[in-house]
């Protein structure tokens, strides 16, 4: 394998990385506070749907990101409101918020846009432009550094920087704040939070949230960035692998990156080696590599390869008293 | 100061249910309201769709034949406190054994082959739920996520397999050899021309059978007492000598069994060869299904029957009403979902709180709560 191509991969993973890293770190927030979240997948199909259907329309890729913000933050919400307040299962919740969207989306796409769930194509105003950094043509030419400048670190969409940028943002949130001290109190012993004087409620409505404005941005990427526009499903169970990243990365922001990564660097390795022989094991079957995550993180919950041990108090809603 | 009573229990099996069913329903209906159709024409619609001729109702009871076996799926995990997620992964995998089975048989008779395919189907099945249960069970890994990996890898495996193994090197599309007429589960429009093209079939005996076989097991053998004791208690049953890890697989592979049985009816008497995605979500309206029937056999056949009317309504829907598509009961269903499973809570309190004024004594207990929270 050549230079060019190793950097054709890694240039893809990065790509095919991005919308994981987002949902994955929204699921920290919420799985830290003490909330299951296995709608992540929902709640990016709704942001995708909203940012597309509003940057179709007014032509605004701005507008569009707004858009898929708030309804993923809606979809937070009421998901917050199921969980949280009426004390209801988590997971159900989850589970219905992700059928939910997977029926709404399509069936108002169809309904507005008349094409079969899409939307229209989107055109320049109305998608993310890959930006190229300074400097970036011009030392192009420099040997092995400057194509990784130019072509590994330059020419993403701006929520691929957003997205890596989160990273060490959550780890000081979770870590030096105050704030990050409590989230993390309230995912494992909320009983000790509520003594303390600090409302539990209040506290996991605002980790949801957080969630909600990361699936935004997650959503965004599949339809007015990596994609020009919405497609039926086109998610395509990536809140799931980001689930599984999450359980990979033991609920760690910095793990959460590098999972995602390798999971990323999986799918781009599965799309390039599409009837490309092995000099060994033959022509590896596409659907070995694509199960990998799954299968991965299913060992790693064995306990096979270290144990993922998850927020203890997450899963149960906070009763104060009985 | 706990002035809650529990509920009544026709109320929170029956009453319960059927208000926030209904809250469903209206929320879809202003969906629909929303893009600018008539609501109670479209209900007309889905009602006569289902059950108005023979060849509706044929597919509404098709539809409802698999939503009884996945429903039963996951009423019987949650028994013994397990939420199975999975059913269609279980469902989709179960699909390798019946077709295996099938095509090896085809030349003789469907009552060999059937019996055959359905052992075969349940085994592959539950052995698909089999796993998760066992890595709860030993491995402590929570039921839930794995059996969603279970899904995505049974989906790999499918494609794989449907591609690369079943395929005859004679056909382009994705899908196995086909069974010989002689070894098809019959349709039941053979007996009954009522039923006219519909592809409703002797499944629906199987469906039956499961039905009454779960009650015995859950309320009339040790096993389902240990099962009920285990999901409402894990500590209390372990003191009681039950071994909760045994507990644990055995259940799932009932469990896995049970969604595998979704196969039959599919593979065996509607497609009669392996095709890709036949489960289509069966699984997770079997989810929908157990919630809304209380995990209870005989509301598992009539929320079974419901959104088989839903689904077969539905496609009768999109013909009649272009505006509305088949996604609408995807929509339906996700909200059945959210009010009876994830919002259950939202009218519980004033329920309560109403019955306690429907009785003497707890009219006065109701009283008593008052005046001592205006006084304090």
């Amino acid at each position: 394998m050549d230079f060019a191509v190793l950097l054709s991969i890694l240039d893809a993973t990065l790509r095919l990385s991005t919308p994981l890293l987002l949902a994955c770190l929204a699921g920290l927030y919420s799985e830290r506070a003490g909330v299951f979240d296995i709608g992540l997948e929902g709640k990016m199909l709704f942001a995708a749907f909203g940012a597309a259907a509003v940057a179709a329309i007014t032509g605004s890729m701005w507008l569009g990101l707004l858009a898929g913000i708030s309804v993923s933050l809606a979809t937070a919400l009421l998901q917050g409101v199921a969980a949280i307040s009426l004390k209801g299962n988590q997971l159900i919740a989850g589970v219905g918020i992700n059928m939910l969207a997977a029926g709404l989306t399509t069936f108002l796409g169809q309904t507005w846009f008349h094409q079969g769930g899409r939307t229209p194509p989107l055109g320049d105003g109305g998608r993310f432009p890959q930006i190229t950094l300074p400097f970036a043509n011009e030392l192009a030419g420099v040997p092995i550094l400057g194509p990784i400048y130019a072509e590994l670190i330059s020419g993403h969409y701006l929520l691929v920087y957003i997205a890596f940028l989160a990273v060490p943002i959550t780890a000081y949130v979770l870590y030096r704040t105050r704030f990050g001290l409590r989230l993390r109190a309230v995912g494992e012993n909320p009983k000790a939070v509520d003594t303390a004087g600090i409302s539990v409620i209040k506290l996991r409505y605002q980790a949801v949230l957080i969630t909600g404005l990361l699936c935004g941005f997650a959503g965004a990427y599949f339809s007015i960035a990596q994609g020009s526009g919405f497609g039926n499903n086109m998610t395509a169970g990536k809140g799931f692998i980001a689930l599984a990243a999450l359980i990979f990365a033991k609920w760690k922001p910095v793990p959460a990156m590098f999972t995602c990564l390798l999971f990323g660097f999986l799918d781009a390795l599965q799309i390039r080696l599409q009837n490309f022989e092995l000099p060994v094991i033959g022509v590896v079957p596409v659907q070995a590599i694509q199960a990998l995550p799954y299968v991965l993180t299913v060992i790693l919950l064995a306990g096979f390869i270290g144990k993922a041990v998850g927020p203890k108090a997450g899963g149960v809603a906070y009763t104060k008293e009985r | 100061m706990s002035a809650r009573r529990p509920l009544p229990r026709w109320a929170d099996v029956a009453l319960l249910p059927a208000i926030n069913l209904l809250l469903a329903f209206l929320v879809s209906g202003l969906v629909v309201l929303m893009i600018g159709e008539n609501p109670l024409h479209a209900l007309q619609v889905i009602f006569y769709g289902a059950f108005g001729y023979g060849d509706g109702f044929g597919y509404t009871l098709y539809y409802a034949t698999n939503f009884i076996f996945t429903g039963l799926a996951v009423a019987v995990a949650a028994h013994a406190g397990l939420f199975n997620i999975g059913g269609d992964g279980q469902a989709y995998v179960a699909g390798l054994g019946a077709i295996v089975v099938a095509l090896a048989l085809d030349q003789t008779h469907w009552l060999l082959v059937m019996p055959l395919a359905v052992l075969a189907a349940a085994a592959v099945g539950g052995f698909w739920a089999f796993v998760p249960g066992w890595l709860q069970a030993k491995r402590g890994s929570h039921v839930v996520i794995t059996t969603i990996m279970f899904n995505f890898i049974a989906a790999a495996l499918m494609v794989y397999m449907v591609n690369r193994v079943l395929k005859p090197a004679t056909t382009m599309a994705p899908e196995s050899e086909t069974i010989e007429v002689g070894g098809r589960v019959p349709q039941l429009r053979e007996f009954f021309s009522f039923f006219g093209y519909s592809p409703v079939n002797l499944s629906i005996v199987i469906a039956v059978i499961a039905l009454i076989g779960v009650y015995i097991l859950v309320w009339h053998t040790k096993f389902g007492y240990a099962m009920r004791v285990l999901g409402a208690n894990p500590t209390a049953s372990r003191y009681a000598g039950i071994s909760n890890s045994k507990m644990i697989m055995i259940t799932m592979t009932i469990s896995g069994a049970l969604a595998g049985m979704v196969a039959i009816n599919e593979v065996m008497g509607v497609q009669n060869r392996l095709v890709l995605d036949y489960v289509a979500g069966a699984g997770f309206v079997g989810i929908a299904v157990a919630l809304m029937g209380r995990n209870h056999p005989v509301g598992i056949a009539l929320a079974a029957m419901l959104f088989g009317a839903l689904y077969q309504g539905g496609q009768e829907l999109q013909f009649v009403i272009p505006g509305i598509t088949r996604e609408m009961i995807v929509v339906i269903q996700a909200l059945v979902i959210l009010f009876t499973g994830a919002m259950e809570g939202l009218f519980r309190p004033a329920l309560e709180r109403t019955f306690m004024l429907l009785t003497p004594e707890q009219k006065a207990d109701a009283v008593a709560v008052s005046t001592a929270k205006t006084e304090s």
